[in-house]
């Protein structure tokens, strides 16, 4: 029996890869990944939380997020090949159309 | 008397239909509305008058206007001898004027405008006498001095005439705001502002002080001249006068109707209908015994020497409105109102056959280049000779009755000034004589001196102007019969009609003296009257050199009187310039360009500064967000964590 807190310490581990590879890299696709990772370390605590309580709606959450995760992949990456198209660039160095 | 309700409410209804419908719709028909209901007035307060001469009066509230704890006022009307006396000059004098304007006014662009702001005078005028509490009259009070000013600047694409508007509205705001502040005395310690209770009440009030401005006043001292502030400015009085003589802009039949007949004389209508106060303070009836007597005697020296025809009327105006004041001020309210009853006649005619003359000289108003008129509007000239000679006091005539009756209760009244006012009113009573028919002799007679252009277009006015002026005629011949004195009515088996009917309301003067006291007062009257036409006629049609050299020799009196006594140049000096220049240099230089500006400009520069520093923080750089979420996370997370410990 695996303990609770070795799956917290993986999903922490996994959640600041995470952020440390989305505040460290400039390349918009990894930053991408980074994100889902982040999503997945949330994934893997709300499982092990689930299977430790014995209460289902963990794993139910779950999917819904694997879902929102799924439709913010597809329009994520949707807007990344637009970027692409325009800037020829993956570098978000080169994006500060926002800037005030 | 139940139809009454109609006397101020149909000329209401044809300014209503004239100012909605005239411009489109009535075009030059517009004059047939007002004239039809003007005229219905006339004929309801004609049998108003005569329920009233048959002992009915009346006094109700029809709807209550304003209820504000225990301050509750109604739209009342009181009709009582001196408001049917008032509503018969008013209505009969509106509606002879409106009739003469279809000719006066005919071609004119704003011809339906006229009718509708003379309307609206007619309803305000008539509210006015009509009120049973102060703030009706207040309300009729600013309503005819609107309609003034709608009028006088009724050609107000001429600068002279909206700047006169101007003039007489700002002057008449400094006698309103003491007739303001009366009321507000009134209601503070009488509680109400009908007539009806305030009247009762103010004998028993009498010997109360009031702190006003912190001075301890006389109560009824202090309300009576905070009304006659009011009286003062309406009624052109020394020193508000200046407004009256700048009026004449306006279209003559305005002049007549509410610069002669009517509205000018309701300060002499608010000291009557406030006798009761009026009585119980001598110190005020000193003041207006005195201000009438001074403004008569300064105003009529002024129509000496002017040559403006229109201008010499309207100080011959401010002179008789005087008169009036210095009956009133005698404690003869009676003869105050008499006169200010035959003068609606007298001086209403007397305007409009100025405009009458105008008319033929295509508005020529120096008298100077007149003259001769005689036979080309013959019909003018005989009604305007009746008119001077009525306010010259001609035996018979209506202005003689009410001036002797003025100058007689002055004599033989019981006021401390009445010596000194009668011998100024008989001054005036001569000057008038002699500025009256310095105008006719001008006018009328000798060679004509204008241009041959004139010349050839002098013609008599049409119908719609001359029959007014022979019905108005009839008034100025006439009217006084209503109060031939005891002196001579008993003799021939009249008796002084005016004076019994106006004894509920006004009271009865009594005079002190003899008949042979009053016929010498009589007599003294007569004499400077004719003497003031003989000088007249010596100095203009005998030797008309002789003004020439008089003006030549006291070319410094001249110059003063010509001048008007410089009033408007110290008014111009002492008030209007600086007011400008507090405006000019304080209230735009500093105010408005230094506190007002400084904030309307300030805050949003405020705003722009700071938000130009903010603006930096957004940098458009997406890792600049991830990082400063990532900080957000973690302080928060560390927070939750310090907490559960």
């Amino acid at each position: 029996m695996v303990p609770l807190n070795w799956y917290l310490l993986l999903s922490a581990a996994v959640f600041s890869i995470g952020v440390f590879g989305f505040l460290t890299r400039r390349n918009i696709i990894i930053m991408f990944m980074s994100i889902e990772l982040m999503l997945n370390a949330v994934n893997i605590s709300l499982v092990a939380f689930s299977h430790y309580l014995q209460d289902l709606r963990g794993q139910i959450l779950v999917f819904f997020i694997i879902t929102v995760a799924a439709a913010e992949a597809s329009i994520g990456l949707a807007i990344i090949i637009a970027l692409f198209r325009n800037k020829n660039t993956v570098h978000v160095d080169e994006m500060h159309e926002m800037k005030g | 008397m139940e139809n009454y309700l109609l006397i101020p409410f149909l000329p209401f209804a044809a300014f209503l239909i004239n100012i909605l419908f005239g411009r489109a719709v009535l075009k030059e028909k517009a004059h047939w509305v007002s004239i039809l209901a003007v005229a219905g007035s006339w004929v309801v307060a004609v049998m108003t008058l005569r329920d009233v001469l048959a002992g009915k009066t009346l006094n109700e509230n029809v709807y209550t206007w304003i209820l504000a704890g225990d301050f509750k006022v109604s739209v009342g009307f009181l009709i009582d001898q001196l408001t049917a006396i008032m509503l018969i000059v008013v209505t009969t004098c509106s509606t002879l004027i409106h009739i003469y304007s279809v000719g006066y006014m005919h071609g004119d662009n704003g011809y339906y405008r006229f009718f509708s702001y003379l309307s609206l005078f007619t309803f305000c005028m008539l509210m006015l006498v009509m009120a049973n509490n102060f703030l009706q009259l207040y309300f009729g009070w600013e309503g005819v001095g609107l309609c003034s000013y709608f009028l006088i600047g009724y050609y107000f694409d001429k600068k002279s005439a909206s700047d006169a508007g101007k003039k007489a509205f700002i002057v008449n705001r400094f006698g309103d705001f003491g007739f303001g502040l009366g009321i507000f005395v009134i209601f503070l310690n009488f509680g109400t502002t009908y007539y009806a209770p305030v009247f009762a009440q103010a004998g028993s009030l009498a010997a109360k002080s009031y702190n006003f401005l912190g001075f301890d006043v006389h109560l009824m001292t202090l309300i009576s001249l905070l009304l006659f502030c009011g009286s003062i400015g309406k009624s052109a009085q020394m020193p508000l006068h200046v407004w009256l003589p700048d009026a004449m802009e306006g279209p003559t039949p305005v002049s007549a109707l509410i610069h002669a007949a009517t509205m000018v004389t309701a300060g002499v209508f608010l000291v009557a209908r406030c006798n009761p106060i009026f009585s119980q303070s001598e110190t005020a009836l000193v003041v207006v015994a005195l201000t009438g007597a001074i403004t008569s005697l300064f105003a009529a020296t002024i129509a000496l020497v002017q040559n403006d025809l229109k201008r010499i009327i309207a100080y011959s105006t401010v002179s008789q409105l005087g008169y009036m004041f210095l009956a009133c001020g005698v404690g003869a309210y009676t003869a105050g109102v008499f006169h200010l009853y035959t003068h609606a006649f007298f001086k209403a005619l007397l305007f409009l056959c100025a405009g009458s003359v105008m008319h033929a000289m295509g508005g020529e108003l120096d008298i100077q280049k007149m003259g001769g008129l005689r036979k080309y509007m013959p019909v003018t000239y005989v009604t305007m000779l009746i008119a001077s000679l009525s306010i010259a006091g001609f035996p018979g005539l209506a202005g003689f009755f009410s001036k002797d009756e003025i100058l007689w209760m002055a004599y033989s009244g019981s006021s401390p000034v009445g010596k000194i006012v009668w011998a100024s009113g008989t001054l005036v009573a001569f000057l008038t004589a002699f500025y009256s028919f310095r105008l006719i002799f001008l006018t009328f007679h000798g060679k004509f001196r204008g241009t041959h252009e004139q010349e050839h277009h002098l013609h008599e006015s049409p119908k719609a102007m001359t029959i007014p002026l022979m019905l108005l005629c009839v008034g100025a011949v006439a009217a006084g019969w209503v109060g031939i004195p005891a002196l001579i009515g008993e003799n021939i088996g009249i008796h002084n009609g005016i004076a019994e009917f106006m004894k509920p309301v006004l009271g009865h003067a009594e005079g002190h003296g003899t008949h042979g006291e009053e016929l010498i007062v009589m007599a003294v009257s007569v004499v400077v009257g004719f003497a003031g036409i003989g000088l007249a006629w010596f100095m203009y049609m005998l030797r008309p050199d002789i003004p020439g050299k008089l003006t030549a020799q006291f070319s410094g009196v001249h110059k003063v009187l010509y001048n008007k006594y410089y009033v408007d140049e110290l008014y111009s000096a002492v008030i209007i310039r600086p007011t400008i220049w507090t405006a000019k240099n304080i209230l735009i230089g500093v105010t408005d360009a230094k506190v007002i500006e400084a904030i309307v400009n300030g805050v949003p520069a405020a705003i722009g500064g700071v938000s130009r520093q903010l603006r930096k923080i957004q940098t458009g750089l997406m890792h600049h967000y991830a990082t400063i979420m990532a900080m957000g996370i973690f302080i928060i997370a560390a927070l939750m964590l310090m907490r559960s410990w």
